[in-house]
């Protein structure tokens, strides 16, 4: 039968249209609220073994480019839509959405009610599911959802790092800022002169680094496994920790390694990172409900007052309570749930953001913490 | 930061009358901006020219003005109510121009007012063509490239400069962009740019970079005093750059925009609304985006509250208008709460998960003889907006909604078959961007064409076009599979695609009934969605739904009593925003009276698609099947059709076979006024008088019964609106000319013929009934004479030449013909009394366009007592038994867009082509109707050339006139017939050329030299001949005051000796209420 299934632990299953790869995956269904960016999100390695649902409805229409990608590869179990566009429209369009999956070997369903997806997750909270392409039962599929171990404990460290160090490029292809004929608004040069930065990868987005390396780094990646030892090996002026994918309760090593380094260097950690520096401070994270999973989250900068929107991806959040038990100060948070965007040491030159400061670029969301960050290395090098 | 407290009364200016591109949208903003500032405590005081908004009602502000909107009377207004603030963002570009221009003139300084939202220095850099474009160039930002020339050599040396054919010319100041042009080459740019400059009376010509065919981009954007930005709502044009936004087919969220693309558009759209300087408010910004390499151009800023951010708040739920307003007093945006989700802050972006469709609506049939291809200058006259789960949908539920009889893209109905086939046809078709253009996409894809060739030709995003190609492909396949073979699968996709039963059992070519059946037997059913502003990410409260089809339906009805109200749908000539006037206040009086109520309308620019207007807002098409599905599923007690002008009437017997209850006058009361002879045998029964008439059934029935009759002839088509089709004919030969017009504005109903009570007084009557008892709202007397539509004659509330006598048989008439017809509800009756005797011309049980001219007038609000009184209430319980008397004189004067429409014959007639109204108000005759000609613009000279031109019918009247105009001091210049009167009866006139004599000059170069200051031209046929079309035309284009009928004249007459003998002072309508109380003791 030409039909995909995608089956929730609680036994709800959806039949739709299948498109992607011919596979079965399981992984933790979350929604995002983009309306656009579906090659970026699919790409980003923190949506690791997650079933990504869109609850914007066409999607696909502007296809898969050449340099929107945040990695090598699709890093999103499996994709779920309302409906994805077959023939796309772009002057930067290579292929479509479709196409893309499968040549990744990644499963997507469309044609299902993502709205009703998108409720079901908000007031059950993140659910596991199954989505498959193959052919297979609905029986199978919730039983399948039901035994996934699941994402709360999980470790994915191993599988989204990068295997062994590398110097990052930094040519101005890959560093530069997204420009379009016509609008020279990002006209800021590359700061210098550049600070060495040790950056550990949890499963970082490729604009990411290139944000931090255009604000004036020189970039060494490591892997999340690399010790400390082993980093200042390379002597570092400063440390990045980034964004990736899993539990950060079940990264101890990473939250060890983050203690000795944050001793010695500055550090700055967005998402993943800021969820290690958290647990490394002696701190608690905590899984949230479904999850913040989009672009307009309104943060409070509690320092300045004022509020930005921001770009957001996470399952899992820093506990302010413990965060105070530990002298660390929330500098920044979600004005929606009051949930911690951001947080510094109390004496040391260590700070870190949980939303993603490199998808708005420019002045419009001051302080750039990227550029906080390069002023915290020049004062204490 | 909380709101300011230096601040106490805050003045806000409304956009006045209706016109294009200035519509219903702007009372949206206003009122939402009244209820926001008064909720935090500020006293506001409100100036608006036009009667029919809901603005404009007393209770919205503290103080409101029915005025003239122009600098002198606003000065009046703030010497006497000394305002701290004026917010000049929410009444449009008439409102903003007028603020700055209180600026200029040192009022406000001199007042001690303080611009609030945006001020002068914002608004100039925003408007003025040249600083925002050397803004734009210093923030990085590409303009087109355009200079303004005023010579040829200028012209042709900078097009040798920049080599960017093709190239635009546009003329300053011509009317309808005359002598403009697009030029390809060197050689058709020197023509272009020679004729150009001679069209120009300035000689000045803009040559501007051309961006035909890029895509065409909107962002709505806002601000706060603590410079937080966000974004609220993105929108890509379906029609590309060439086609006014306005006059575009728009879509929202943008679809082919990468996430990249969409992020770098936003940020220019913060560092635009930052350089500009809007420190706390909304701003609406274009962009041009070439398809092929991405560039991206600005096009333009509107500083202030627009159409588009009208329709970004009902596309988003996000509503722009009140916390621009809630921003302008120092609030910022994290402070503000989401109305829709409660918890959350209103500093956020929405997220949407539907696709929004906004698509124009036109009246070329109104202008004939003008030009229908859509360019850069705005001709539509309203729009409908549809929500959907997919593009297809929502396209096909927003063409539905047009009311122009389609039923979506194929399926039967207008544009929906076959029509079209020929290959050529097709392609010009396409290849001239018209409001048409949509269906010829369909035919070209019937006809074979490949995506590409019709991409090609209309330049529309190949994306856009798959997608239509989508729609006829389900066609074809609904087409092949018949009712027999219609699967699940199919039907289902269908469904979600956006068809119509209707659509579906015409294509497959069976009964509706057997469509709903097989949905039954596979589950596929209707449900409904809510506008949350977040994607369901929060729960959301506010009750505004879409309708679509999925796995869970979000609508969960009330126990309580639920009545229905069914809008007007699109704005058009004809059916406006009077009638949302109406629908509002029966929703505001129902909830009053304890009811839920419950709104269906498809126009995004008007109050009753405000979400906080009624307990629930269906945003649906106003089609039977559509309407029907609100109605059960929300298990309503009853639905009010007589509100909504036409639209719910052409519906209400449907409905109610439906099982719908009509709640007020029967749909057969309603039926029995519009059908002749039952009518007629009424009329016979209360021994009332109607002209001598027929019905006609055919062109050749019209000719034999129309020697019957005898001209002059009155020639309208039944069941119409706004005159659609309707003439006077004084001979065979005229009436041979337009016969078949009149067939087809309704085609398959009868064509009606009336004897033509020529210099007859029309009067229109404005009652209410509630079964037993009868009170009359207004009688509003016409100032023209008998033939000048309802909806386009000026009128005088309360009747100034009419004896008490007539009168009192007209009030006896309204009362009887309420009583027959069982009118429970509001009615309105157009009268014609020519030599004492009373004539009924038309009856119609339901509100009339002049209810909310009528209401503000006496003072009562009429259409909420009606909608009490069809919920069953007695108008004696509430109160309203006695027909009030006003002590005063409110004038109606309409306005009329012919500047927009070159070519069209300009003139008052039986058929409507006013789009809105402004209202004059005074306690003496002469100065209520100059206040109204202000209002409408130009206002009446008083002194200066007068040009006095009647036919020979008005000849001896025209003494009377000449009379007076000397004796004020006017210097009059006539063509020979009138000036051999005028002459003979000894008032000094100047003998001036007719155009076709050749002499010069002749009375158009005095209006182009500005000699001008009034002109008086009687049209001598049933149309202006192409001279006097000619001296209106340019009368139009260099506003000089120009009167087309000989009443019109006589009342300008007065309007100027009052003028001239008093000074014009302001009173606000809560002072004309004190009087009126006072002398109701």
């Amino acid at each position: 039968m030409n039909s995909a299934v995608l089956a929730f632990e609680d036994g709800t299953v959806y039949r739709g249209k299948p498109f992607g790869a011919k596979k079965t995956v399981l992984g933790e269904a979350v929604f995002n609220t983009s309306m656009m960016a579906y090659q970026e999100l699919l790409t980003d390695p923190s949506n690791y073994m997650n079933i990504l649902v869109m609850t914007f409805v066409e999607i696909g229409c502007y296809g898969i480019n050449a340099e929107d990608s945040e990695s090598g590869s699709i890093k999103a179990a499996g994709l779920v839509v309302a409906r994805d566009c077959e023939i796309p429209s772009n002057w930067r369009s290579r292929m479509s959405l479709g196409e893309y999956l499968e040549k990744n070997g990644v499963p997507g369903i469309s044609g299902v009610d993502t709205r009703t997806i998108t409720r079901k997750i908000r007031m059950n909270g993140s659910l596991k599911a199954c989505l498959s392409t193959e052919d297979i039962s609905d029986e199978e599929a919730v039983r399948l959802a039901k035994e996934w171990s699941g994402i709360e404990g999980a470790n994915f460290l191993k599988d989204v790092s990068c295997k062994k160090a590398y110097h990052f490029d930094d040519s101005a292809e890959n560093i530069k800022p997204f420009e379009l004929g016509g609008v020279h608004i990002n006209t800021k040069p590359r700061t210098l002169p550049l600070f060495k930065c040790a950056a550990i990868d949890y499963g970082s987005k490729k604009s990411l680094l290139g944000s931090l390396a255009y604000s004036g780094f020189d970039i060494t990646v490591f892997p999340a496994s690399a010790s400390a030892e082993e980093i200042l090996e390379f002597a570092p002026q400063c440390v990045f920790l980034s964004s990736g994918a899993g539990d950060p309760e079940a990264a101890p090593e990473a939250a060890k390694t983050a203690a000795k380094l944050m001793e010695k260097l500055p550090m700055f950690g967005v998402g993943f990172g800021h969820q290690v520096i958290t647990h490394a401070l002696g701190a608690k994270t905590y899984k949230l409900k479904f999850g913040h999973h989009g672009g307009n989250y309104p943060v409070r900068n509690l320092e300045t007052g004022k509020v930005k929107i921001t770009s957001q991806n996470h399952s899992f959040a820093a506990d302010a309570k413990s965060l105070e038990n530990v002298g660390a100060v929330v500098t920044e948070i979600n004005i929606e749930d009051n949930s911690v965007e951001g947080l510094r040491h109390k004496d040391l030159p260590v700070f870190s953001v949980q939303y993603h400061p490199e998808s708005a670029p420019g002045g419009a969301g001051a302080p750039y913490p990227f550029d906080v960050f390069y002023e915290l290395v020049k004062k204490n090098s | 930061m909380p709101k300011r407290t230096d601040i106490k009364s805050i003045l806000i200016v409304g956009s006045g009358p209706i016109v294009i591109g200035q519509a219903c949208e702007f009372d949206y903003s206003g009122s939402q901006a009244c209820k926001a500032l008064r909720e935090e405590g500020y006293k506001v005081i409100l100036v608006n020219s036009n009667p029919a908004t809901i603005m404009t009602d007393p209770q919205m502000a503290d103080v409101t003005y029915i005025e003239p909107l122009v600098p002198e009377i606003l000065e009046k207004i703030i010497a006497k109510e000394r305002p701290d603030a004026l917010l000049p963002t929410l009444g449009g570009q008439t409102g903003l121009n007028l603020s700055v221009e209180l600026y200029k003139r040192g009022i406000l300084k001199k007042y001690n007012v303080e611009l609030i939202g945006a001020d002068a220095e914002a608004i100039e850099k925003g408007e003025d063509r040249e600083k925002f474009r050397e803004s734009m160039i210093k923030i990085g930002l590409d303009v087109p490239l355009s200079i303004v020339v005023h010579s040829l050599k200028e012209a042709l040396d900078w097009a040798d400069k920049h080599k960017k054919y093709p190239l635009i010319i546009r003329p300053s100041f011509t009317l309808g962009g005359t002598g403009g042009g697009i030029a390809y080459n060197r050689d058709e740019f020197e023509r272009m740019a020679a004729f150009g400059l001679s069209a120009s009376p300035a000689g000045e010509i803009l040559i501007e970079e051309s961006l035909l065919g890029w895509k065409e981009l909107e962002m709505e954007v806002m601000r706060d005093c603590k410079d937080q930005c966000i974004a609220i709502c993105s929108i890509e044009n379906f029609d590309p750059m060439g086609v006014h936004t306005g006059d575009s087919i728009t879509i929202a969220p943008a679809l082919t925009l990468t996430s990249k693309e969409y992020q770098l558009m936003r940020e220019a759209s913060f560092a635009i609304i930052r350089e500009i300087g809007v420190k706390c408010g909304g701003s609406n910004i274009q962009f041009a985006l070439n398809p092929v390499d991405g560039r991206m151009i600005i096009i333009e800023m509107n500083p202030r509250v627009s159409r588009s951010s009208a329709l970004a708040s009902k596309a988003t739920g996000f509503p722009i208008a009140k916390v621009a307003a809630k921003l302008s007093v120092g609030y910022s945006l994290d402070e503000l709460k989401n109305d829709i989700t409660r918890e959350t802050p209103a500093c956020f972006e929405p997220a949407i998960d539907y696709v929004v469709a906004k698509v124009p609506r036109f009246a070329f049939e109104k202008f004939a003889g003008s030009d229908s291809t859509l360019t850069s200058s705005m001709k539509s006259v309203g729009e409908v907006m549809s929500i959907g789960r997919s593009f297809k949908e929502c396209l096909q539920k927003a063409l539905r909604s047009l009311e122009i009889g389609a039923r979506g893209l194929g399926g039967g109905g207008k544009f929906g078959g076959n029509e079209v086939t020929d290959i050529s046809a097709i392609s010009n078709g396409l290849v001239r961007p018209t409001a048409e253009r949509i269906f010829y996409i369909r035919y070209a894809l019937l006809a074979g064409m490949s995506h590409e060739q019709i991409s090609e030709y209309t330049k529309i995003d190949p994306w856009f076009i798959n997608e239509v190609a989508g729609i006829v492909e389900i066609e074809k396949e609904l087409e092949s599979a018949g009712i027999q073979n219609l699967d699940a699968n199919l039907l289902e996709r269908a469904k979600k695609a956006g068809f119509t039963d209707l659509q579906i059992a015409s294509i497959c070519n069976t009964k509706i009934r057997n469509v709903k059946k097989l949905r039954e037997e596979f589950g596929i059913n209707t449900v409904y969605r809510l506008v949350d502003t977040c994607a369901a990410e929060f729960e959301a409260y506010t009750p505004y739904y879409y309708s679509t089809y999925g796995s869970e339906n979000e609508l969960k009805p009330s126990k309580r009593k639920k009545i229905m109200i069914i809008g007007g749908g699109p704005n058009r000539i004809g059916q406006g925003i009077e009638f949302d006037y109406c629908c509002v206040h029966a929703s505001f009086a129902l909830r009053e009276a304890g009811y839920e109520t419950i709104m269906v309308n498809s126009n995004p620019e008007t109050v009753s698609t405000d979400y906080d207007t009624s307990d629930k807002l269906f945003f649906e098409p106003l089609t039977l099947e559509d309407v029907l599905e609100v109605y059960k599923q929300n298990d309503c007690d009853g639905a009010i059709v007589q509100f909504g002008g036409q639209t719910p009437l052409n519906l209400a017997s449907e409905l109610q076979e439906n099982g719908v209850n009509i709640i007020g006058t029967s749909p057969e009361s309603i039926d029995a006024a519009e059908d002749r002879e039952i009518f007629k045998r009424i009329l016979d029964k209360l021994h009332l008088r109607q002209p001598l008439n027929a019905t006609a059934t055919t062109p050749e029935d019209a000719y034999k019964l129309a020697g019957q009759i005898g001209f002059p002839i009155l020639l309208r088509p039944s069941f119409v609106l706004g005159g659609r089709g309707m003439f006077i004919v004084y001979g065979m030969e005229d009436m041979k000319k337009v016969v078949r017009e009149a067939f087809e504005a309704a085609p398959g109903k009868p064509v009606l013929l009336d004897k033509f009570l020529e210099d007859a007084i029309e009067l229109d009557v404005d009652a209410i009934s509630d079964g037993e008892t009868t009170v009359i709202g207004g009688m509003l007397e016409h100032i023209e004479y008998a033939g000048v539509h309802s909806g386009d004659a000026a009128m005088v509330l309360p009747p100034h030449t009419l004896s008490e006598s007539v009168l009192d048989e007209v009030r006896k008439a309204t009362y009887d013909l309420a009583k027959e017809l069982k009118v429970i509800g509001l009615m309105n009756i157009q009268f014609a009394i020519k030599k004492g005797e009373v004539y009924i011309l038309e009856v119609n049980p339901r509100a009339s366009r002049t209810v909310p001219f009528t209401s503000k007038a006496i003072g009562v609000p009429l259409a909420k007592i009606a909608a009490r009184v069809m919920a069953g209430e007695k108008l004696k319980d509430l109160g309203f038994t006695k027909e009030v008397k006003i002590p005063y004189i409110a004038v109606k004067e309409s306005v009329f867009p012919f500047v927009r429409f070159n070519g069209t014959a300009i003139m008052l007639s039986p058929e409507m082509r006013s789009t809105g109204e402004v209202m004059g108000l005074d306690k003496d005759l002469g100065m209520a109707f100059a206040k109204s000609q202000i209002a409408a613009q130009p206002g009446l000279p008083t002194s200066g050339n007068v040009f006095l031109s009647v036919k020979d019918h008005d000849k001896e009247m025209a003494v009377e006139i000449a009379k007076s105009l000397d004796k004020l001091g006017f210097k009059i210049f006539s063509t020979e017939g009138t000036a051999k009167v005028l002459q003979a009866n000894g008032i000094p006139v100047t003998r001036t050329y007719k155009l076709n004599e050749g002499a010069r000059p002749n009375v158009v170069d005095m209006i182009k030299n500005d000699e001008m200051a009034l002109i008086i031209n009687t049209p001598s046929g049933m149309y202006p001949r192409l001279d006097e079309n000619h001296i209106r035309q340019e009368a139009l284009l260099k506003k000089v005051c120009m009167i087309t009928t000989i009443m019109g004249a006589y009342a300008a007459i007065k309007g100027i000796e009052a003028m001239k003998n008093k000074e014009l002072d302001v009173k606000s309508l809560q002072e004309y209420m004190a009087i009126l109380n006072e002398t109701k003791k």
